[in-house]
């Protein structure tokens, strides 16, 4: 077991170098000219020359990547070109709103899916089993971004039971995280259900039955438990899609998230905020990647690499 | 026993293939996704003829009025109608989808290939570099290409494929190395035949079922991170139409003409609904054991 997980810590490092040297080469094929954005178009050749050299990119790409490197494992991000401030200041300002996001709605889900998943599975290919997974096929149909605009018009503008825009309470961010929960509740519903009807399948639920169980004490007691494993590797899978859902459900509700000021620095061209919005966001995904699989390690035995 | 056995697997193999079809269309589910996506097509290839306005004629007079006789689906913030606009969409969210998909198809199957088929340090390295790539957030990776080389069609289409191609390597490493130590595989081996020839004519024909089942459900996922890209502005630049930056411009007037951003997204999430059910459908009957 402390093998394995030390063996997944270790893939983590190739994974992360991985992504810092996307996130390093944005910047270096983006687009536009870095220092001539910092000096404006009116400089003198001098100045131009001395500003790139004192932003370090007079120097081979390779050194710069080092360079780069080394101030993220400072905790430097970098400076917002635009706000003149660190990047971290504006990352950790802005994280824990998407992460905040992300876990409600993470939550809901699975409070939702669960049940339903089954309820569906036990009642196979009768008239519930039938309706949730309906909705749950219609639920992984709709773009994201589509339903909150759907729940924004209906229940902020036409029934006026949240406010439209803004941040701050928890009225604002109950229309968002039904959003995310609902559509991704779909999802996990489908998986839980086959999830569930492999387990029901088994020859110890059979045994559970010969024993003379009560079929609740069967469902809830042996097979939900086993059901529940490859649910649980999903969390960490769910909390990718979340992270880049909620880029889009961020600009819709008005939130102040990190995906947010992700794309609002695209268009501002600000670019070290890009870097350190992506570099985060994406850790932050991989990071929980990696728990869920040390989890599934952890819940089922028979996992033994 | 021999005998039996192979009159077994020759009654199996006969009564699959001919009711292939048959077997697919008595799901109502199968019929209903194919027909949405026949119709899909339909609406693409032939969109100046459905149209009944060209998708950027700008009619300012006509801005902002809902569904009416003249313009079915209402009018957007320029007077554009949006039916045309919808009608004409449907051709980039199609292109998107089927070339992305079809390029992450064909680079995830070929390094999928090699690196079942090789094994050992080959299947090291492809199997590493998939990993870290399967990994990577979808919409993050295909975000941070669109910041990086500005939008264009053709930018759009490569962050699409460059998110889904590692799906592809996966399985089709997997496919492999379980054929690889079949007997009718080592026959192969042992008559001599070169390593393109019993990759591309034996092995990659007995991985088809799975690897054509991941398409049809790869095409909806393209198609929803085409949109959202289009939604966030990082999509094909304006005027062109698709339903992801319909959507995008009804947002801001989702109070006084939701019908901007109501219909574009309708329409995707019938097209996504289609290829799900029928993708679905062909896993179950293609191979049970799929179903997940």
């Amino acid at each position: 077991m402390l093998k394995y997980i030390i063996k997944k810590l270790l893939l983590m490092i190739p994974v992360l170098l991985g992504l810092t040297i996307i996130v390093f080469l944005i910047l270096h094929l983006a687009p536009g000219d870095p220092v001539h954005k910092v000096v404006g178009p009116n400089a003198t050749p001098e100045v131009y020359e001395n500003v790139k050299r004192s932003m370090g990119l007079d120097r081979p790409l390779i050194i710069q990547y080092f360079d780069y490197l080394g101030n993220l494992l400072k905790g430097d991000l970098g400076s917002s070109i635009l706000q003149h401030r660190p990047v971290a200041d504006i990352v950790m300002e802005r994280f824990p709103i998407t992460i905040g996001l992300g876990v409600r709605a993470l939550l809901l889900s699975f409070l939702i899916a669960v049940p339903v998943g089954i309820i569906a599975a036990v009642n196979r290919n009768k008239l519930l089993d039938y309706f949730a997974m309906t909705f749950a096929l219609v639920g992984i149909s709709m773009p994201t971004f589509w339903f909150g605009m759907l729940l924004l018009y209906f229940f902020a503008y036409k029934l006026r039971l949240f406010p439209i825009s803004g941040y701050g309470t928890w009225k604002h961010l109950m229309l968002p995280v039904i959003t995310m929960g609902l559509t991704d509740a779909a999802v996990i519903a489908r998986m839980m259900r086959s999830s569930m009807l492999e387990v029901i399948g088994q020859d110890y639920i059979r045994t559970a039955r010969a024993k003379g169980l009560k079929e609740k004490v069967v469902t809830n007691k042996h097979a939900l438990k086993n059901a529940l494993i490859p649910v649980i590797t999903l969390l960490g899978m769910r909390m990718g899609w979340i992270v880049g859902g909620s880029v889009t459900l961020e600009i819709i509700f008005s939130i102040p998230g990190l995906g947010r000021t992700m794309v609002d620095s695209i268009f501002s061209r600000d670019y070290p905020v890009v870097q350190g919005s992506i570099l985060i966001l994406a850790a932050s995904v991989m990071i929980s990647n990696l728990i869920a699989d040390i989890l599934y390690a952890v819940v089922d035995p028979r996992i033994r690499y | 026993m021999e005998d039996i056995i192979k009159e077994d697997i020759l009654e199996e193999v006969e009564s699959c293939e001919p009711n292939f079809w048959q077997r697919l269309f008595s799901n109502k589910m199968a019929v209903f996704g194919a027909i949405v996506i026949l119709i899909l097509f339909i609406i693409a290839i032939f969109a100046p003829l459905i149209a009944p306005y060209s998708f950027d004629a700008i009619d300012l007079p006509q801005m902002l009025k809902g569904p009416n006789t003249e313009n079915i689906l209402g009018t957007d913030e320029f007077g554009r109608d949006i039916f045309s606009r919808i009608v004409y969409g449907s051709r980039i969210s199609l292109k998107v989808g089927f070339i992305a998909v079809g390029i992450s198809l064909v680079i995830g199957t070929i390094l999928g290939a090699l690196a079942g088929y090789y094994g050992g340090i080959t299947d090291y390295i492809i199997s590493g570099i998939t990993d870290i790539a399967y990994s990577f957030p979808v919409s993050l990776l295909a975000i941070a290409f669109v910041a990086a080389l500005g939008r264009s069609l053709t930018n759009l289409i490569f962050a699409v494929a460059l998110v889904s191609w590692s799906g592809y390597a996966r399985l089709v490493r997997g496919q492999f190395i379980s054929l690889r130590n079949r007997e009718f595989i080592e026959a192969t081996k042992i008559l001599g035949m070169s390593d393109v020839r019993i990759i591309f004519k034996h092995m990659l024909p007995n991985s088809m079922a799975p690897i054509i089942v991941l398409t049809t459900l790869e095409i909806p996922k393209a198609i929803i991170v085409e949109s959202s890209l289009s939604f966030l502005g990082l999509g094909v630049p304006p005027p062109a139409p698709s339903w992801g930056s319909i959507m995008s411009s009804g947002r801001a007037y989702i109070m006084e003409a939701p019908w901007i951003a109501i219909f574009p997204g309708l329409m995707m999430a019938l097209a996504v609904l289609g290829f799900n059910l029928f993708g679905d459908a062909l896993r179950d009957t293609l191979d049970p054991r799929l179903k997940d």
